[in-house]
């Protein structure tokens, strides 16, 4: 089933929770919306569940409105972030329960109930805590039972809330494998809302990256990670270095080069701003075209990747370079030392983009 | 394990300040209850069940019970809904609501009892019109019970609110997802969760409703065998020197808080090993 959002509007008073956003799932895929605390990704989940009501816009599920429908009728499996799980029951009770409150003439037979229930049961690895209570389980296996309830219902669509947010870092990797492998089994059309973007480059076919209640950007994770829309897009999906310089007539001065903005061409002698990945910078001990000098303040060599920060002066913001362990072994540079930054791979944007976002910037200490 | 010396008082210290409090309790708890069954028996156990075979004593005990297991009721079904109001909602006017709730806590049960009369007495607001259409409401059942149920309101609400408000919406709103009715979901996700807390709440209330005195007594008129509820009979038969009689009825009361004190006290202990699991 698909989901399409069309306009949604919410305030919290004269706080503006969501402003305008539109999005489409289609049917069968796996989205996140992704961004920081408190940017509107909850609400517009609740919203898509019909747990709460927008202000203005409407929700289609499956091409037809169901803006004013109640949660009961939306079809929906919802995953709570703190489980949600009834406290009371036991565990097979709780997957259960969907299907014994339906109203006599849908509600399956004793018999069958219990073979749906064992059978979600074994899909998530639990069998074995059928007649346990929630507090007598780990956070990673409440969050499996909070899911095969969700699923027990057999949902068009399914929604969680911060999935993984409340566990620890091993079971996060595993359990987010788990349900890629899991929507790639059932094929259910699944919302999921995260702050962690690895999760969602990891996991999602799609991101929606949602900030201070508006939609940045959506696309595949390598659109969204490769091509950034913006300033913010670009420092919440990893690190950055940053290079201030000047745009003119679709030409960029960034770190003492040149370069071609076609983006910018109406641009008349504007601040700007280069953005590169850590991956995008070379280290060398020799200047080169573009380079800029800066001493090395920390060297993480282990693995195959070496990751380097450096600084110019102690109150810039210094830069976070990534390069092949034996690269920097060829280099022989060592903590202290002066060495050389370039750029290979530089986005420009204008510097009043970038302080529209800074405020965002700040509030995640990036 | 023995603590370090200097972290503990002196023994004498320790030695006298307990004995202080134990002699405290023994002479304003102990002594009291003691007083109460001793004089109860004062002329063998022949005299004291004879105080309940007195037809005005019956009387009152059944007035009281029924009075009681009316205003629980109400008192039951109002509390939960305020309870749910104040803790899964949230509204303009939260605040002065729940403050109103405590209302009847600080009111003294005399002016409780004054503001039914004055409301429905013969020269109250609506006095007028219930004579008029051959309604009794003061000195009669429906006073009593209007009285008993003003004065206990706070109990069953202020027992759940607490534990309603820690324990969020979420379970509620997971149930809605799943599909179900907003009956359902009180009877099967609500009322589970609260239900130790509920019971400790009715059996403070009940507590509470059956030994009732000052409002009562401002409006039931005092009608022997009729209008007269258990804390009121002690009372004629106390000023009317049948010492004996009295004590007899005021253990049967007696009895009933001491019940009261180990139930609340078992019920405490479910509420607490309940919250304790789930922090587990």
């Amino acid at each position: 089933m698909s989901i399409e959002v069309r306009n949604i509007t919410k305030r919290y008073g004269n706080f503006n929770v969501l402003d305008d956003i539109s999005l489409t799932v289609e049917s069968g895929e796996l989205v996140a919306l992704l961004g920081p605390s408190g940017s509107g990704k909850t609400t517009l989940l609740r919203i898509i569940a019909g747990l709460e009501q927008a202000d203005s816009g409407s929700i289609h599920l499956n091409g037809t409105e169901s803006t004013g429908t109640s949660v009961r009728e939306r079809q929906v499996g919802f995953v709570f972030q703190h489980y949600a799980l009834f406290r009371h029951m036991t565990i097979f009770e709780n997957i259960a329960f969907g299907l014994r409150v339906r109203p006599k003439a849908t509600r399956p037979e004793k018999a069958e109930i219990k073979e749906r229930v064992q059978h979600l049961l074994e899909m998530v690895q639990l069998a074995y805590c059928a007649d346990r209570y929630p507090h007598q389980l780990s956070g990673g296996q409440r969050q499996r039972v909070a899911l095969a309830r969700a699923l027990a219902v057999e949902p068009q669509v399914l929604l969680l809330d911060e999935p993984f947010g409340a566990l620890d870092a091993r079971v996060r990797t595993e359990l987010r494998r788990w349900l890629r492998k899991l929507h790639d089994e059932t094929g259910i059309t699944s919302v999921f809302v995260t702050h962690d973007q690895d999760e969602a480059l990891e996991v999602a076919d799609r991101i929606a990256l949602i900030n201070r209640g508006r939609l940045e950007q959506e696309g595949t994770p390598k659109e969204v990670y490769e091509h950034p829309a913006n300033p913010f897009v670009y420092h919440f999906l990893g690190n950055v270095n940053l290079f201030r310089g000047r745009v003119h007539m679709g030409q960029a001065q960034v770190a003492g080069v040149t370069l071609d903005v076609p983006e910018h061409e109406g641009v008349e002698n504007s601040p700007a701003v280069g953005f590169a990945r850590p991956h995008d910078l070379e280290l060398s001990r020799e200047p080169r075209e573009g380079s800029v000098p800066a001493e090395i303040i920390s060297i993480h060599a282990f693995g195959s990747v070496a990751r380097v920060t450096l600084q110019t002066a102690p109150e810039l913001p210094g830069y976070e370079v990534h390069v092949p362990a034996e690269v920097l072994r060829g280099l022989g540079l060592s903590i202290g030392e002066w060495a050389f930054v370039t750029p290979k791979n530089l986005r420009v944007f204008l510097e009043e983009d970038t302080a529209e976002n800074s405020q965002a910037y700040v509030s995640w200490g990036i | 394990m023995s603590s370090p010396r200097r972290l503990t008082e002196p023994f004498g210290v320790r030695l006298v300040v307990t004995l202080l409090v134990l002699a405290f309790l023994a002479l304003f708890l102990v002594v009291p209850l003691v007083a109460v069954f001793y004089e109860a028996f004062a002329q063998g156990s022949r005299a004291y069940f004879a105080a309940f075979k007195d037809p005005n004593a019956l009387a009152a005990i059944r007035l009281s019970l029924y009075a009681t297991a009316i205003a629980v009721l109400l008192n039951t079904a109002f509390g939960i809904m305020a309870a749910w109001l104040l803790s899964k909602f949230n509204f303009f006017g939260k605040g002065f609501l729940t403050t109103l709730i405590d209302l009847p806590f600080a009111v003294s049960p005399v002016i409780a009892g004054l503001i039914f009369v004055l409301l429905f007495g013969l020269q109250g607001w609506f006095g007028p019109w219930l004579v008029d259409h051959n309604v009794r409401i003061l000195f009669a059942l429906p006073g009593i019970v209007l009285a008993t149920t003003f004065v206990t309101f706070p109990f069953v609400a202020r027992e759940l609110i607490p534990i309603m408000q820690a324990q969020g919406t979420e379970e509620e709103e997971a149930a809605r997802v799943l599909g179900a009715g907003g009956f359902m979901t009180f009877l099967k996700i609500t009322l589970p969760n609260i239900r130790w807390a509920l019971l400790s709440g009715i059996v403070l209330c009940s507590a509470r409703a059956l030994g009732e005195f000052g409002a009562v007594s401002v409006v039931s008129g005092h009608i022997r065998g009729e209008t007269n509820t258990l804390p009121l009979h002690i009372e004629i038969l106390y000023n009317e020197y049948q010492f004996q009689a009295a004590f007899a009825c005021a253990s049967l009361l007696t009895l009933l808080a001491l019940v009261t004190l180990l139930l609340k006290a078992y019920l405490e202990w479910r509420i607490q090993s309940a919250s304790s699991q789930e922090r587990a």
